[in-house]
């Protein structure tokens, strides 16, 4: 045994408790409790009726559980964050995000302001309900240990170079959930576009303080990776703070602008009312 | 002797429907030689090496297809992760499908048909709701294909994500519109899948009756798999 350089800071239980409770300090990425506390309130939102304030780190990651109607909102600080995002229905884990109806129902490959996030039971999980930035990406998902291991040289999650799917386990395992609960994401903050012979064209970041508004349409289990990108091009990893506010709303209404945008999307809407009234939710 | 029964028309081909049974794409010996159904699941395990031939037997007939590490079935078919590794959305000979730990499952190493789809995800019996009205909500559908073979295998529900469609076809247009369009396959048409590792394939001949893209006649698949 050896105290190093520690001098004698854990001699004693006294000694410990009392070096653990000097450590406390303000991070740049840190929750903030209550929310109300929050040094970024959202414009226009009173900060006393947030409900989560929430600065995740670089190669971070946050896992939600959120109300029915919560509008939840996630912030690109410097323009280098990349939201890697999957939600579950929180009362039936096997309804999750469902990449491939998300793209195909509304005939829209692309993620924008009132694009519904699908699940592959013909419900919204979640709605697109506001998007500053326009650089998203529903093709690649987060990324995977093999990719960071080949691109960085590491995809541990206590490494330097995270994968963003190594992220999402974790943050799965918090609710219960396992590797095969875990679907394709989608990316926000970092954009792809598809050119004519399939290429995936790179458009990377709006830049800094661009948000995108996610409206929760049943009870969710959110979990974001905020980890670079598969397709960026830099060989460095570069990931910036990720910004998350949540506040209560109400879930969409068979009368709202989104339900009412197209038939599909009006009979997704109908079938989540109906499912969330049968269910008491 | 025919059967009286009051469920609702299911969807089958015409009985002068063109039909090409082809063969396998690739030499070797036959290990495997099966015939699908119209409308039915099936599912095979290739082992590491040997090649698995689809024949898409009456033309444009979709033959939606999952993955899985057959020692680890929560490796799995990731259509992202193969999307993502390529750095394309179509699926085309020497397209390595990768699982959801980013590593090769099988790699397509014969293709009939100019690009093959895996974006255009699996008709549901829910999602049919979406796309085509509640009224098709007792029909068949991939779904459920996936949903009854997989649990011969001890998955469900969650052991299902978007999957590769064999003999669709699924762009995206400029402005990011997608969608099934006009097939570009053929009777006969096939691919040729070589396994990375003991992978187990599960295929749903797809039920859908509301698509005009293989002219609401579905027809069989055979599946070939051939060691070299
Ligand atoms: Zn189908």
């Amino acid at each position: 045994m050896t105290t190093g350089g520690r001098e004698g800071a854990l001699a004693d239980v006294g000694r410990a408790r009392a070096d653990a409770r000097g450590r406390a300090a303000v991070s740049a990425w840190m929750p903030y409790l209550p929310p109300a506390d929050t040094p970024y309130p959202p414009e226009g939102i009173d900060p006393a009726t947030l409900t989560w304030a929430e600065t995740v780190a670089p190669g971070g990651y946050t896992h939600l559980r959120v109300a029915r109607g919560t509008r939840l909102r996630l912030e690109d600080a410097d323009g280098e964050a990349c939201a890697s995002v999957l939600v579950h229905n929180a009362v039936e884990p096997g309804e999750r995000l469902n990449v491939a109806d998300t793209q195909k129902i509304p005939w829209q490959a692309y993620l924008g302001a009132g694009h519904p996030l699908l699940s592959g039971d013909g419900r919204v999980l979640a709605t697109i309900v506001a998007d500053t930035s326009g650089r998203h990406d529903a093709f690649c998902g987060a990324s995977s240990d093999a990719w960071n291991e080949a691109k960085y040289g590491d995809a541990a999650a206590e490494g330097p170079s995270p994968s963003g799917h190594a992220l999402l386990r974790l943050a799965g395992a918090k609710h219960g959930l396992e590797t095969r609960d875990l679907p394709p994401a989608v990316s926000f903050f970092k954009g792809v576009r598809v050119a004519a012979d399939g290429t995936l064209e790179w458009t990377g970041s709006a830049g800094p303080g661009r948000r995108v508004d996610l409206l929760a349409e049943l009870p969710l289990i959110v979990l974001i990776a905020n980890a670079p990108h598969p397709r960026d091009p830099r060989p460095d990893y570069v990931a910036g703070p990720l910004r998350v506010h949540a506040w209560r709303s109400r879930p969409t209404a068979l009368d709202d602008a989104v339900a009412v945008a197209s038939p599909e999307r009006e009979r997704a809407y109908r079938n989540t009312i109906a499912y969330a009234g049968l269910a008491g939710l | 002797m025919s059967l009286t029964t009051t469920v609702p028309p299911r969807p089958v081909h015409a009985p002068d429907s063109p039909l090409d049974w082809s063969g396998p794409l690739v030499p070797g010996r036959v290990v495997l030689d099966e015939r699908v159904a119209p409308r039915a699941a099936w599912s095979g395990v290739v082992a590491t090496g040997d090649v698995l031939t689809i024949v898409d037997v009456g033309g444009n007939q979709s033959a939606d297809c999952l993955l899985y590490a057959a020692d680890d079935t929560a490796e799995r078919y990731s259509a992202a992760d193969t999307i993502a590794w390529q750095g394309n959305v179509y699926v085309r000979t020497g397209t390595v499908l990768r699982s959801n730990l980013g590593r090769p499952l099988m790699t397509v190493a014969g293709n009939e048909v100019d690009r093959q789809d895996t974006i255009g995800g699996a008709c549901g019996k829910e999602s049919n709701t979406l796309r085509y009205g509640h009224h098709t909500a007792y029909q068949h559908a991939c779904r459920e294909n996936f949903l009854a073979e997989a649990a011969r295998h001890g998955l469900g529900v969650r052991d299902l994500v978007s999957n590769l469609n064999w003999f669709m076809n699924v762009p995206v247009e400029a402005d990011g519109s997608l969608g099934i369009v006009d097939g570009m396959s053929a009777p006969g048409k096939r691919v040729a899948l070589r396994a990375e590792r003991d992978v187990l394939v599960v295929v749903s001949n797809c039920p859908q009756m509301n698509n005009p893209c293989n002219d609401f006649s579905c027809t069989p698949l055979r599946m070939i798999v051939t060691s070299p």
